[in-house]
């Protein structure tokens, strides 16, 4: 599957799609980048005069790229938007620097597991500098409407 | 003389097949497995044979996934697509399992 049909078969869009790229994906990993545009629609009440990233964006941003794109891929071509439906179904993640408006992060997702469906990431997210920002568990599942 | 009580036949069979577990023996590691995704502990309080997962247990899809998984690790065995989708119920399970284990 090309890399960049994997984003035009995502199931969001925006203010909620927090996927720009994805640079590598194979049966074992993924690795994509978004870049947090300064007139995001949460940074004017997270917090008030004080923008910082929300933890449930940076773990939807890790969902996205670790989870639907990752999973639409590993369905190797069975995916279409009108025919299944996706859901997160557990997270567990540390947040470990802040990120800003402006800032690119990149996520890199490697299987635990994909069985019957169901895809469970370990996610690490990094900013610019390489540094750490986020990372945990996430896992996933792919419904037949 | 020599008297075989059950419990002698059951150890004697546990030595000559390391695989061979008692009924009862399963569906207390089955209940351990599903132990952690129950929703409904009333239902898991008075589990049987019939109790159903889904409708009894209130556990949902994602988690019988793991529920999967975790007795493909506790059994030693390989849960293919159809097998999966049958286990539903305690009885369904126990059965596939003990099939699987004979098959080993």
């Amino acid at each position: 599957m090309n890399i960049q049909e994997i984003i035009k078969k995502l199931p969001y869009s925006k203010p909620f799609l927090f996927v720009d790229n994805i640079l590598e994906v194979n049966d074992e990993f993924i690795r994509g980048e978004y870049t947090f545009k300064p007139d995001e629609y949460f940074y004017n009440g997270h917090f008030k005069d004080n923008p910082i990233t929300p933890g449930v964006i940076l773990t939807e941003c890790m969902a996205q790229i670790g989870m639907a794109c990752f999973g639409i891929y590993l369905l190797k071509g069975e995916w279409s938007e009108h025919s299944w439906s996706i859901a997160m179904t557990s997270n567990q993640i540390d947040f470990l620097k802040p990120v800003f408006p402006g800032e690119r992060v990149r996520v890199h997702a490697n299987k635990v597991y994909f069985r019957f469906n169901k895809l469970k990431c370990d996610v690490e997210m990094y900013n610019a500098d390489e540094i750490v920002v986020a990372k945990g568990i996430v896992a996933g599942m792919a419904f037949k409407k | 003389m020599l008297v075989l009580s059950l419990k002698n036949i059951t150890s004697y069979l546990e030595l000559l097949v390391p695989e061979f577990m008692t009924k009862e023996e399963l569906l207390s590691k089955l209940k351990n497995i599903i132990t952690p995704y129950v929703q409904n502990q009333e239902g898991l309080n008075s589990l049987n044979e019939n109790t159903d997962f889904i409708k009894d247990l209130e556990i949902n899809s994602a988690n019988l996934v793991d529920v999967v998984l975790d007795v493909e690790d506790e059994f030693d065995i390989e849960i293919d697509n159809e097998s999966m989708e049958k286990m539903l119920t305690v009885k369904a399970s126990l059965e596939i399992i003990e099939s699987k284990l004979s098959a080993k």
